[in-house]
C-alpha cells in the first residue's frame, strides 16, 4: 500500500509540475465544451430567405413579417430574380426563396366567406417556396417551418369553427422539449472528454518514463506491475473526475442542460467508464516507447471511435451493419447511452442494466489486458 | 565466501542478433569487477539480465544466490542499479527522488530520513537537495543517482558507465567513494570506457561482440599479453578480433 501511495504521490507531482499535462487536463475539456456548445450547433436557425412579393398588399406583407419574425428565417439582402431562382442560391445570397403570387391578399380576404377554397389544391392561394437542397437538413427544416407558418397564417384567416378534414398529427417532444443540440451534445461530450483525457494522460505518463529512462530504474526496484499501474492510475481517476464535474457543471449551469436522474448512479458508471479509458491508455503505452507516439495512438484509439461509433453525433441504427457491430466494443457507446438516459430521461438501473452490464464487462476486460500486457522487463 | 554474481553460458538473442553470447563469470562478494568492452559489445544487455530487466534466452545465472529466472523479486531487494543515463525524475527535487526510492524499498521513515542525511553528507548533496534535478549539472545528477542506488544498502551495485561525461576531478572522487563501498563489503560491477578507471578494478573482463575474450586482474593481463598498458591491450585485442572476423 505504501508503495502505491508513493507512486500516486509522485504522479500527482508530475501532473502539477508539468504545464503540458495541466493544459491537457484542464484547458482542453473547457475548450471542447465551448466548441461543441457553441460552434457545432445542430439547431437550424437564421435561414437566409428572400421573398418575392408580387401581391404587395398588407396581407402579403403580414405573411412576410411572420416569416422574418419566426426566429428561423433572416432577410436575404439580394432581390431574387424569379426567372432564374437558382441564381441567388449559386451566389450563396439565400438558401430559400418564397414567392407570393399576385392576388394573394384578395384570396385571403375571400377565405373568410368561402372557407372551402382552402381545401382546393388548384386554388391561387398557394405560395411558392424554392429551396437550396445542397444542405439537405437546412432545406428540410426550412420546408417544415414554412409549412407551419403558412398553415397558421391561413387558419387565422378562416372562421374559427372551420375544421381541416383528415388526420392531424399532434406531436409533443419529450426529454428535450426545446430540441436544443446542447442537450444532446453535452452528455456525449462528457463521455468523449473522459475517454480522451484518461487514455491520453496515462499513455503519456508511462511512455515518458520509458523515454527518459526512469522506467528502467523503477523496474530494478522491488515494485510489482500491479503497484505501478494502480499507483499511476489513481491520480488520473481524480483528474478525469474533476474534468467530468467541470464539463457537467458547465453544461448544466451554462447551457441549461437538465439533470433529471441520480448523481450517484452517474458517478458510479463514470468511474467504471474511466477505468476502461485508463486501461486503453496503459495498453497503448505498452505498444509505444515515445510520448509523441503515445499521444497520437491515444487520440486515434479514443477520439475517432468515441465520436463516430458511439451515437455521439451519428445515429448507430443508420450505419452499415459492420460498423454497427464494431461499435459494440467502443466503451463510449454504452456510457453515452447511460449518461443521456440519466441526465435527460432520469433513467435508473432498471432501464440501463444492459448498457451498464456491457460497460462493466468491457472495463474489466480492458483492465485485465492492460495488467497482463504491462511488462516488468524491457525489450 | 559466496559469490555475488555467478553466471554460466548466459545468452541473449534479439531475433537474429546475439547480443550476449554464452558468457560465464563469477564475482566474489566485495570485489570491484570491471566489465569492459567497446560500444555495442553487449555489456548493457548483460547487466540488464542480471538486474532482472531482461530475460536471458538461455544459460544460468545467480545474483546474491538468487536465480535470475525465478527469484527476480528477491534479487531486486538486494541490488542497486545506476544506468549510464540519468534516470531519476527531473521534475522532482533531489530529496523527493530519494524519498520516493527509499519508500519503494520499504525503508521506515525515520531510518530513511537518517540515511538520506548520511548519504547527502557523504556525497556532498546538501547544496542542491531541495532543487529539482532536471537542470542540475551532470556530475551532481550522477552523485544523486549513486545516492538513490545506495539508499537501501544493496549488497551489489551495478554501475553502467557511471562516470560518462563527467570531469576528471569528479571521476577521481567518484572512485574514492566506490573504494570505500567495497571496503564496507559491497560488490561493485562496473562498466567503463576509461582505462584508468579499469585499473582501479580488482579484476576485469573485456567483451567483444557478445563474448568475453579475456578476464583477470588488470596488471596480470598487461603482463601476460606483453603490452605497455591496459589501453594498448584493449585496443590491440579488439583490433585483432575485428581483423580476424573480416578475413
Amino acid at each position: 500500500m505504501r508503495k502505491i501511495r508513493q507512486i500516486a504521490r509522485k504522479e500527482f507531482r508530475h501532473i502539477l509540475r508539468d504545464p503540458r499535462s495541466l493544459i491537457i487536463a484542464i484547458l482542453m475539456p473547457v475548450m471542447m465544451t465551448f466548441l461543441y456548445g457553441y460552434a457545432i450547433n445542430l439547431d437550424i436557425k437564421n435561414i437566409k430567405l428572400a421573398i418575392k412579393d408580387f401581391d404587395n398588399t398588407s396581407v402579403s406583407r403580414e405573411l412576410a413579417g411572420k416569416f422574418y419574425n419566426s426566429g428561423y428565417f433572416i432577410r436575404a439582402e439580394a432581390e431574387p430574380d424569379i426567372s432564374d431562382p437558382e441564381d441567388i442560391f449559386r451566389k450563396g445570397e439565400a438558401v430559400a426563396v418564397l414567392v407570393i403570387r399576385n392576388g394573394f391578399g384578395k384570396i385571403m380576404d375571400a377565405l373568410k366567406y368561402n372557407p372551402q377554397m382552402a381545401l382546393d389544391s388548384d386554388s391561387p392561394f398557394q405560395v411558392g417556396l424554392f429551396l437550396d437542397g445542397a444542405d439537405a437538413n437546412t432545406a428540410a427544416a426550412a420546408a417544415s417551418y414554412s409549412s407551419i407558418i403558412v398553415t397558421e397564417f391561413m387558419k387565422r384567416a378562416l372562421p374559427p369553427d372551420f375544421e381541416f378534414p383528415g388526420v392531424r398529427i399532434a406531436s409533443q417532444v419529450l426529454y428535450n422539449p426545446d430540441l436544443k443540440s446542447s442537450h444532446f451534445f453535452v452528455p456525449g461530450l462528457i463521455a468523449i472528454i473522459l475517454m480522451m483525457i484518461s487514455a491520453l494522460l496515462t499513455s503519456i505518463t508511462i511512455a515518458r518514463e520509458k523515454e527518459t529512462g526512469t522506467m528502467e530504474q523503477l523496474l530494478t526496484s522491488p515494485v510489482t506491475p500491479r503497484q505501478i499501474i494502480i499507483g499511476k492510475v489513481i491520480p488520473y481517476v481524480f483528474v478525469a473526475l474533476l474534468d467530468g464535474v467541470l464539463v457537467l457543471a458547465f453544461g448544466v449551469f451554462h447551457f441549461g442542460v437538465p439533470f433529471s436522474g441520480s448523481v450517484a448512479a452517474l458517478f458510479l458508471f463514470g468511474v467504471i467508464y474511466i477505468v476502461a479509458a485508463l486501461s486503453i491508455g496503459i495498453l497503448i503505452s505498452t505498444l509505444v516507447s515515445t510520448q509523441q507516439l503515445a499521444m497520437m495512438g491515444a487520440l486515434l484509439a479514443t477520439v475517432l471511435p468515441s465520436v463516430m461509433l458511439s451515437g455521439f453525433i451519428f445515429d448507430l441504427k443508420n450505419m452499415p451493419v459492420a460498423l454497427q457491430a464494431l461499435s459494440h466494443i467502443v466503451p463510449a457507446r454504452y456510457f453515452i447511452a447511460i449518461i443521456r438516459g440519466i441526465m435527460l430521461k432520469g433513467a435508473d438501473i432498471g432501464t440501463l442494466w444492459l448498457d451498464a452490464g456491457a460497460l462493466l464487462c468491457i472495463s474489466l476486460i480492458l483492465l485485465g489486458l492492460a495488467a497482463k500486457r504491462f511488462k516488468m522487463r524491457i525489450g | 565466501m559466496p559469490n555475488a554474481v555467478a553466471i554460466e553460458n548466459l545468452t541473449r538473442k534479439f531475433r537474429d542478433f546475439t547480443a550476449v553470447d554464452s558468457i560465464s563469470l563469477t564475482v566474489p562478494q566485495g570485489e570491484i569487477f570491471g566489465f569492459l568492452g567497446a560500444n555495442g559489445a553487449g555489456k548493457t544487455t548483460a547487466i540488464r539480465m542480471l538486474c532482472g530487466l531482461l530475460l536471458p534466452t538461455s544459460g544460468k545465472g545467480d545474483v546474491n544466490g538468487f536465480d535470475i529466472y525465478k527469484q527476480n523479486d528477491e534479487i531486486k531487494k538486494t541490488i542497486g542499479y545506476m544506468s549510464q543515463k540519468f534516470s531519476l525524475y527531473g521534475d522532482l527535487t533531489a530529496y523527493e527522488n530519494l524519498w520516493f526510492y527509499g519508500s519503494v524499498y520499504r525503508m521506515n521513515k525515520s531510518l530513511l530520513k537518517e540515511r538520506i542525511a548520511e548519504l547527502s553528507d557523504y556525497l556532498g548533496l546538501e547544496r542542491f537537495i531541495r532543487e529539482r534535478t532536471g537542470p542540475l549539472p551532470l556530475g551532481w545528477r550522477q552523485r544523486l543517482a549513486l545516492a538513490a542506488a545506495l539508499l537501501h544498502r544493496p549488497k551489489i551495485l551495478f554501475l553502467d558507465e557511471p562516470t560518462g561525461g563527467v570531469d576528471p576531478v569528479f571521476r577521481r572522487k567518484f572512485w574514492e567513494l566506490l573504494y570505500q563501498l567495497a571496503d564496507d563489503g559491497t560488490t561493485l560491477f562496473v562498466t567503463t570506457h576509461y582505462m584508468d578507471e579499469a585499473e582501479y578494478c580488482r579484476r576485469i573482463s573485456i567483451m567483444h561482440r557478445g563474448k568475453i575474450i579475456v578476464m583477470g586482474p588488470p596488471a596480470q593481463l598487461v603482463k601476460e599479453y606483453n603490452k605497455p598498458d591496459l589501453q594498448e591491450l584493449f585496443i590491440d585485442l579488439i583490433k585483432e578480433r575485428d581483423n580476424h572476423a573480416e578475413n
